[in-house]
């Protein structure tokens, strides 16, 4: 086994890192604790927190790559790159089927000439539901044990963790905690409801080349998440430096700078997307050396939507940032920083960019819904992501055309559709929280 | 007025040298015309005669800014950033990889994509403004809770589903509403009714939560607590006073969702079908037709700066304290 740092596990893991820099820096800053305290109390935003933090786990181990050695005396490694969460799906994505099979099913979507050549019927399945043999009478009793056993399962996996997190509780007992208790044990119920009938069904189903809706479905958590937070790590240092900038020094600077963003902005977002992916695919098809593998080559794709998604979203933060700035630098604590003799930079650094961390503190949590929302749009007008990268849009993508089968082929847009509506739902509650907690004009409630 | 106007116009005119700049590098400099080629001839081993034939057919053969070998003014316009770049300003286009004159195209589309687009744009002001009155009306009650729960509900859905789901049922199951197609003049309205319903139920969860913060923002002025002192009813204070003052948020927020109503519309018209500019789009980006998706942000943006000046008229008719100078 060899370990793989793909460019958008490095960018992901330092994601992480500046997330926990960034709690670290609230902890000391009393007036952004006391709006994280104010988010925490927030039912809400607990049990949306809770949930993201599933996603998130998820993606964490999505994002631990390997190359799996193969058999043999010399080191040679397996061209595809796995990750834990491979692994630890191995059973789910090594029963394929041959083609599409609805959720739980015994038997195969489509029907097919039998071997003996006589009659056409639907064939059984070679994973789905196997284990039964040729009792299958014995499918709904089965299916049934299997629920009751995986919810006794989500029960004893919710015990424990319930158990860990009340030591959490009981040192911060004023937050939500109720709303966390609630979401755990929903989530560990249909966990554990989902790990039980895994073990012999297709959950979801299958897709059109009988790969496990399930699998998919997780696996696309990780592109989803990574869309939403990495554009917004790669466009936070120019619009915040740009931003503050402008509105510190004004000038020429200021001229400039907004008539960068006046200029970028007028381009409606979804056309210079189309033209910089257009010209990202070039590029990427004119320099095959670039990229050792296949896995590499979809990935350095993704990062590099991500960065072109920055490119268009920047604009927004950045002209808010540049009014604040306006308004701080006429501030008599500026100005007595200036008559001190401070330098432009440090002013900046130590004055102006803490008065505006709850700014950017907003911006981070409301792009990411949208970015998710956004992936799954640009995907399936074919500038998103690689096309054999798994994620929200690419499923939706390939299941779309099959509504008009009949009956019909529903399982995967329902898949698709449950999951993201839980992330995003999540991150748009979350994100209410926060904007009520820090957004100072909304201090008094209507 | 008049003056503020062509001021404005001015003002566009070095965004656009901008906009123009940045698709020229982005289209010109970043991948040279021959990788431009290669990538649309497809295979890996094409030959270089193909591809100066393909540059050749497209007018990408020129140097990119200085042609040493033509003579007197034709040393500037016999040039790639020339050709393509400063003719977009009187919207000549040059032709698609089809044959057919881009300017055209454009023209005949625009037809199309306004049925569609307007329509959705007062429909969907109209029932994002009614809903967020009504909540704003019930505020602080059980209905007003469930109202904002299924309005964020909603625009946690992606579009995608709004249009999957809503041609499935209504198209496929209930047969009320032709799948797609499009046909000129008046008989286009059985056509267009599904896809504006659509969108404007797509649009509708983000931007009657918008407008509700707006109208709650507003309700705590003072001149809403005079026109209560007065005895007017409730209903008569939202929509006699607290309506027209909120018209300037809501009218910048009228133009934020030009672009959006831009996407929206891209994947209305290729899932139902209709020969607008959404759909050229899509086509030319399934068909890498660079010429096409270069002139699309052009005329983007000149539709964006136009809606900016549009809105600061309407600013003037909904505010007559708004003077422009």
């Amino acid at each position: 086994m060899k370990p793989v740092l793909l460019v958008s596990d490095a960018l992901f893991f330092m994601l992480l890192a500046a997330l926990a820099f960034g709690a670290a820096y609230v902890r000391r800053t009393p007036h952004l604790a006391a709006g994280w305290r104010a988010v925490g109390k927030s039912s809400a935003a607990m049990a949306s927190l809770t949930l993201l933090t599933m996603f998130l786990v998820i993606a964490v181990l999505d994002s631990l790559h390997y190359r799996e050695r193969l058999p043999g005396p010399q080191a040679h490694y397996a061209p595809e790159v796995r990750s834990a969460l491979d692994a630890l799906l191995a059973p789910l994505r090594l029963r394929q089927e041959k083609t599409y099979s609805a959720p739980l099913a015994l038997h195969s979507f489509a029907k097919e000439t039998s071997p003996d050549g006589h009659a056409r019927d639907f064939p059984r399945l070679r994973h789905g539901g196997s284990h039964l043999g040729d009792d299958l009478d014995r499918h709904m009793p089965d299916v049934l044990a299997r629920g009751v056993r995986g919810a006794a399962l989500g029960l004893i996996l919710w015990g424990c963790l319930w158990g860990a997190l009340a030591l959490l509780a009981r040192r911060a007992p004023n937050l939500a905690w109720p709303a966390v208790r609630t979401t755990l044990l929903v989530v560990a119920l249909c966990g554990g409801v989902i790990y039980e009938l895994a073990q012999g069904y297709h959950v979801f189903g299958t897709d059109k080349v009988g790969q496990d809706v399930l699998y998919l479905t997780l696996k696309s958590i990780r592109t989803a998440l990574l869309i939403g937070t990495l554009t917004t790590l790669i466009m936070l240092p120019a619009a915040v430096v740009l931003g503050l900038a402008a509105g510190y020094f004004g000038g020429w600077i200021d001229d400039l700078i907004q008539y960068l963003y006046t200029t970028l902005n007028s381009i409606p977002g979804v056309l210079l997307i189309a033209a910089a992916v257009l010209m990202m695919q070039v590029a990427i098809e004119a320099h095959p050396q670039w990229f050792a593998t296949a896995a590499e080559r979809a990935d350095a794709r993704m990062v590099m939507l991500c960065a072109i998604l920055g490119l268009t979203s920047w604009t927004g933060l950045c002209r808010l940032l540049r009014g604040e700035a306006l308004k701080l630098r006429e501030l008599d604590f500026v100005a007595a920083a200036r008559a001190l003799g401070l330098p432009a930079t440090s002013i900046l650094l130590r004055h102006i960019l803490p008065n505006v961390m709850h700014i950017v503190m907003i911006a981070i949590v409301m792009d990411f819904s949208a970015l998710v929302l956004a992936e799954a749009v640009l995907s399936y007008v074919g500038i998103g992501v690689d096309p054999h990268t798994i994620s929200f849009g690419t499923m939706i993508n390939a299941a779309r055309l099959e509504l008009a089968r009949e009956p019909v082929v529903w399982w995967s847009l329902a898949a698709a559709f449950v999951f993201m509506l839980t992330l995003v739902l999540a991150a748009n509650l979350l994100a209410d929280a926060v904007r009520e907690a820090f957004d100072p004009r909304r201090e008094q409630p209507a | 007025m008049f003056a503020y106007l062509i001021r404005r116009l001015f003002y566009a005119i070095p965004i656009l040298i901008g906009v123009n700049v940045l698709t020229f590098a982005l289209f010109f400099v970043v991948n040279s015309p021959d990788d431009m080629a290669r990538m649309q001839l497809g295979a890996k081993r094409v030959s270089q005669e193909a591809i100066e034939k393909w540059k050749a057919e497209r007018g990408y053969d020129k140097p990119l800014f200085w042609n040493e070998n033509a003579k007197g003014l034709g040393k500037v316009t016999e040039t790639i950033f020339f050709s393509k770049s400063v003719k977009m300003f009187v919207f000549d286009f040059g032709r698609a990889d089809d044959g057919r004159d881009i300017a055209r195209e454009i023209k005949n589309r625009m037809g199309p994509s306004l049925a569609i687009a307007v329509p959705v744009f007062v429909l969907g002001l109209f029932a994002a403004i009614t809903t967020a009155l009504l909540l704003v009306y019930f505020r602080a009650t059980p209905l007003d809770f469930l109202g904002v729960a299924a309005l964020v509900t909603m625009m946690s859905i992606s579009s995608l589903f709004y249009i999957i789901g809503g041609q499935w049922l209504v198209a496929k199951v209930w047969r009320w509403a032709p799948i797609s197609g499009y046909v000129e003049g008046i008989s286009a309205a059985k056509f267009i009714i599904l896809p504006v319903i659509i969108s404007v139920l797509a649009g509708l969860g983000a931007s009657a939560r918008w407008y509700r913060t707006i109208f709650l923002e507003e309700i705590t002025r003072d001149y809403v607590r005079t026109a209560r002192a007065k005895g007017l009813p409730e209903r008569l204070v939202l929509f006699r006073h607290v309506l027209r003052n909120a018209l300037i948020p809501i009218l910048t927020g009228a133009v934020v969702i030009i672009p959006s109503l831009f996407l929206g519309s891209l994947l209305i018209e290729a899932f139902f079908g209709i020969p607008g500019l959404g759909s050229y789009t899509i086509e030319a980006i399934n068909a890498q037709d660079f010429a096409v998706v270069r002139a699309m942000v052009f005329i983007g943006s000149v539709l964006y700066i136009i809606g900016l000046i549009l809105t600061d008229i309407s600013y003037t008719l909904a505010d007559p304290r708004i003077r422009l100078s």
